[in-house]
């Protein structure tokens, strides 16, 4: 309340609402980490300009349109913002560790309502959705055969304005405030009226641009997906992953445009003062319950979709076994697609639907059980009379499944409407949706990462290290989440900022302690990054199949060469590379041809840079500058349309160099 | 019972000969572990509720997890002991690395989850029905059923920033921060709140339900021992939301009745200045009680409009319809105070069903909005 307003009391024509009172000036917390972030960017920015790597940065990466270079680069950025996530994740478990009695913490309600609601918006946005996205833009292409993404410029812009919103999000870190109403900003606490400030707009743009990179990535794996396959992968050839990023994106394609309505329709109440959601004039909150929510759910299967894929990539692979019931994993993917648009409303089964309403959504939500059920066995099964290979991503896979059938348990627990009108909004909740989100799409996340980061770089991932991580985030999980189903049951709800009832500190303390240990386990992985590209010699892969794998991706080399593959491959099995392996496969060393590819382009960083601005600017009331940038974003768009210069042909001779390379290396590994 | 078995476990603990487990008893304080979560499940209201529809709703609440464990521990259990089992340096295992298919297990797969969930869909949908929090209790605990002639006490909730507003329209009175019921006496909750979305709930006493601006939810429980409760509010609703707290009173008849009269000999009014200064934002705080409280006050706070000049949302959405084409009396009319309290005092038994979903048996019977039903209602069979 005694907080100095962070406005000026009449908007500038120039600056809008922005002035030096936005600056945080007077929050030590903050003013420490701008400190921290300002000597860690400006190191960077640093050793960038010592090894002289801008050139580089900007030809290879920046405007790169190989899906590789791109699934890597959503990864980074899912990294990078899943540090500023579990950094808000600290905070809270400390303050609720700490804040009991007469000790109200060290958060302050408008700070602390902030960090929960970044931490929600980062973790879904900004850290699991590029996870996702990357891993299905680096392996998808590669598994199908494919040389590229159908539409590899698309891609890149995609990446740019999924970063454009990450960004956005950052700077309302050190400019101005974020949202203080929840992750999904329900009205009408996020309208105008209860929440003037620039945070929920943060929130609103920094989502609707990351949105459109969401959407057109969808759109753009679809197509990749039903068009690109290589010749006889027929549907029922695809690998489970291939699968599992279909259903995933044409979720994305279905689902994300009603978010982009909503957020349309919210803006239009701050922006323009119409009546949608508000609690007058005919608005009605309730609308945007559901439309969040009808986007929402697909959401989760979103993330966890493609996560499904991966473990049934690395059960097979680690216990050297066909994996068992593929139609069945096939068919239990494609009924959760469809299931997850039936279940929304069980995310508000308290707000006074009638009984039988009530009923058909929870119903609909246990039958989604059945076919993950059924992926769970069907994974056992592969395991059953395999040879397994505790490699990391199988022991991954092995905590995955343990932990992800006890928060499915509890998520079917909360979908018994009346068992759901005493846990709704309770820290059971919360411990439910950590369960099945760290056990399924993180752990799923780092199985994919140490699979793949092989082939990706080609040298593998240091074990030492990575089993420490391992044992850090598994315990820690245990720690930090088991008490909150406790502490739920014991009538605790979430958000809270401080607590009377002392008794219950206990459980704060040791979900506190279990944060720690993830600390560890996030520290030990980013050691073990560290420590594996300092002994890339020692852990280098040569053969492009360290795991002795079974799809398409590991039959080229680690990494691939830009072009993927040399000659198309002809598709004859489920398992096509396993099949090619054993049926004497012969690499061709001859009749290479010129390869068409596309060419790189700055268009999409400057459009996500535009962009950047124009969301800025309206976040902050500058009408002329999101009136130039809006011009400057269509003008660019449209300018990129006259350049002809987009294609290039890499030589027969290039081509043979290469492959010819891979041969040698081949040879010398014996 | 759970207190017992917490005894039995600690007295184990100690009578467990650790020297004989001397690389055990570094695990020695982990090993408590287990004790402690039994005691927090001692203290856990959820799962030990005073008011029989969150007895219902606990008892629910394990059937489902007793049904799922019966897939989930085998899945589990299994998991670990296929994993140790076909680990690679284990050669004695048979190795099939091309079996990829059974008929009869993709059967078992498919089908025992299935089995499962009709079960608890069957329960779930019974349950859902019998405890709707719309649908007045008909039973007081397992053994007593309500008595037809009795009359509910109702109580109208308001949650305000950051407080709860309690009217007993049968006394006249008002509390804010505390609420009071006697012991085994059915409680219908008509809720809504003045701003921003809330969730009132007493664990203790049932389920949860949503407070909403402009609309009115109902909650409907009893409460079977006498005691303090918690309550608060179970969504998040802003700045202050951490303290939206109140005590629920469980007393038996002749406290409520001292009680009340206690509330009634307050001196303060709540009309509509003193609800337009409660209802500006506050944090934490204490209970307090209004002797008296303006007639259709709670209807006005429902409909948004307490402060003078504030047109009724109810009546804004009839001059809307109106303007759609509809009859209605003082059509286009700016509505002064005293007309609003007029169409108020007409409107007052309709309720708002803003969440919309006021189960048929609900239906108002007598409200002069529900005219057309309720000519069908009266024709003589």
């Amino acid at each position: 309340m005694t907080t100095p307003s962070l406005y000026p009391a009449v908007d500038s024509p120039i600056f809008g609402r922005l002035s030096l009172a936005a600056l945080p000036i007077h929050e030590p917390i903050l003013v420490g980490t701008f400190i921290g972030v300002s000597i860690g960017a400006v190191a960077v920015l640093f050793a960038i300009t010592y090894f002289k790597a801008w050139g580089m940065l900007w030809r290879d990466w920046i405007t790169s349109v190989d899906h590789k270079k791109i699934g890597v680069m959503y990864i980074i950025l899912g990294l990078v913002m899943f540090l500023r996530g579990f950094a808000d994740a600290l905070m809270m478990r400390s303050q609720q560790a700490i804040s009991f009695g007469s000790d109200q913490g060290y958060l302050p309600a408008h700070h602390y309502d902030q960090v929960f609601t970044a931490h929600g918006v980062i973790m879904i946005f900004f850290a699991a959705m590029p996870f996702v996205t990357g891993l299905m833009n680096y392996a998808v292409p590669l598994q199908i055969g494919a040389r590229d993404v159908s539409f590899p410029f698309l891609n890149n812009f995609s990446f740019w304005m999924t970063a454009a919103g990450a960004i956005l999000t950052m700077i309302s870190l050190f400019v101005g405030e974020y949202a203080k109403t929840g992750w999904l900003a329900y009205p009408p606490l996020s309208g105008l009226a209860y929440s003037p400030g620039v945070g929920v707009d943060y929130w609103i743009w920094g989502l609707q641009i990351a949105g459109v990179g969401t959407l057109l990535s969808g759109v753009n794996l679809v197509v990749t997906i039903v068009k690109m396959r290589a010749p006889g992968m027929r549907m029922m050839k695809l690998p489970v992953f291939t699968w599992t990023a279909l259903c995933t994106n044409i979720l994305i394609v279905a689902a994300f445009p009603v978010l982009t309505a909503i957020l349309a329709m919210l803006s239009l109440d701050r922006y323009l003062g119409f009546h949608f959601f508000t609690n007058t004039m005919g608005g009605n909150p309730m609308m945007y319950v559901n439309l969040i929510w009808i986007w929402g759910h697909p959401e989760v299967y979103i993330l966890i979709l493609p996560l499904f894929g991966v473990f049934s990539e690395v059960v097979p692979t680690f216990s050297g076994k066909r994996l068992f019931g593929y139609t069945s994993m096939v068919y239990a993917t494609v009924v959760i697609t469809i299931l997850s648009y039936l279940v929304w409303l069980h995310h508000f089964f308290t707000m006074g639907s009638g009984a039988s309403v009530n009923s058909f959504f929870g119903i609909t939500t246990m039958i989604i059980s059945i076919p993950t059920g059924v992926k769970l066995f069907n994974w056992l099964f592969t395991m059953y009379k395999g040879r397994i290979r505790f490699e990391l991503p199988m022991m991954w896979t092995v905590a995955f499944m343990v932990t992800f059938t006890i928060g499915g348990m509890s998520g079917v627990m909360l979908a018994v409407p009346p068992a759901d009108f005493v846990l709704h909004n309770s820290l059971f909740l919360i411990a439910h949706f950590h369960n099945v989100i760290i056990g399924g799409v993180v752990f799923g996340t780092f199985a994919g990462i140490n699979y793949w980061w092989p082939k990706a770089f080609g040298f593998k991932l240091d074990r030492k290290w990575g089993v420490r991580s391992f044992w850090f985030w598994v315990v820690g999980f245990y720690f930090a989440f088991m008490p909150l189903y406790v502490l739920g049951l014991m009538g605790v709800t979430r958000r809270m900022r401080h607590f009377d009832d002392q008794s219950l500190q206990i459980w704060f303390v040791i979900a506190a302690f279990g944060a720690v240990l993830i600390a560890c386990g996030i520290a030990c992985m980013l050691i073990q990054f560290a420590v594996s590209i300092m002994n890339r010699e020692k852990l280098k892969d040569t053969t492009g199949d360290p795991w002795n794998a079974r799809t398409l991706e590991w039959s080229t080399s680690s990494p691939p060469p830009e072009y993927n593959f040399a000659f198309t491959p002809i598709v004859h099995d489920n398992d096509a590379w396993w099949d090619m392996k054993y049926r004497g496969y012969e690499r061709p060393a001859g009749g290479f041809r010129p390869i068409h590819m596309p060419k790189n382009t700055g268009a999409g960083a400057i459009l996500g840079g535009i962009s950047l601005v124009f969301g800025f600017a309206m976040v902050w009331h500058i009408w002329w500058l999101a009136a130039v940038g809006f011009v400057a974003l269509i003008a660019t768009a449209i300018g990129h349309t006259f350049n002809y210069n987009r294609d290039f042909n890499i030589p027969a001779e290039e081509v043979e160099r290469t492959e010819e390379a891979r041969t040698k290396a081949l040879a010398a590994q014996g | 019972m759970c207190k017992l078995f917490f005894h039995f476990y600690a007295g184990a603990m100690i009578r467990i000969p650790m020297s004989r487990f001397q690389g055990l008893m570094k695990l020695k304080p982990l090993m408590a572990l287990p004790a402690l979560s039994i005691l927090g499940a001692c203290n856990a209201v959820v799962l030990h509720p005073s008011g029989d529809v969150a007895v219902q709703q606990r008892d629910l609440l394990v059937i489902s997890v007793i049904l799922m464990l019966l897939i989930v521990l085998p899945v589990i259990v299994l998991t670990l002991v296929v994993a140790f089992r076909y680990r690679e340096k284990n050669t004695e295992r048979t190795y099939e690395p091309e079996w990829d298919h059974s008929t009869k297990l993709e059967l078992v797969v498919w089908s025992a989850p299935l089995l499962i969930i009709i079960c608890l869909g069957a329960i779930t949908w019974q349950g859902t029905h019998t405890l709707d929090p719309y649908r007045p209790i008909s039973r007081l605990d397992a053994m007593r059923k309500v008595e037809p002639t009795a009359k509910p006490l109702t109580v109208e909730v308001v949650a305000l920033d950051w407080k709860w507003l309690f009217i007993y329209p049968e006394y006249g009175i008002a509390t804010v921060n505390q609420l009071a019921a006697p012991v085994d006496r059915p409680i219908q909750f008509k809720i809504t709140a003045s701003s921003v979305m809330n969730s009132f709930y007493i664990p203790a006493l049932a389920g949860q339900i949503y407070a909403m601006p402009g609309m009115e939810t109902k909650l409907n429980g009893v409460i079977n021992k006498p005691g303090v409760y918690d309550g608060f509010s179970a969504n998040y609703s802003g700045a202050g939301f951490s303290g939206m707290r109140f005590k629920f009173l469980g007393l038996n008849n002749q406290q409520f009745d001292q009680w009340v009269s206690m509330v009634k000999s307050k001196s303060a009014t709540l009309d509509a200045t003193s609800y337009v200064e409660l209802a500006k934002p506050s944090e934490n705080l204490p209970a307090m009680g209004f002797g008296s409280v303006q007639n259709g006050l709670y209807y006005r706070a429902l409909n948004l409009c307490v402060e003078p000049g504030q047109p009724c949302i109810a009546n804004q959405m009839a001059k809307d319809r109106m303007t759609a084409g509809e009859t209605m009396p003082h059509a286009g009319m700016h509505q002064t105070d005293q007309q609003a309290a007029k169409t108020n005092a007409l409107a007052i038994h309709r309720p708002i069903t803003g969440a919309g979903l006021i189960p048929p048996y609900m239906k108002p019977k007598s409200a002069d909005a529900d005219a057309k039903s309720d000519r069908r209602d009266r024709m003589p069979l």
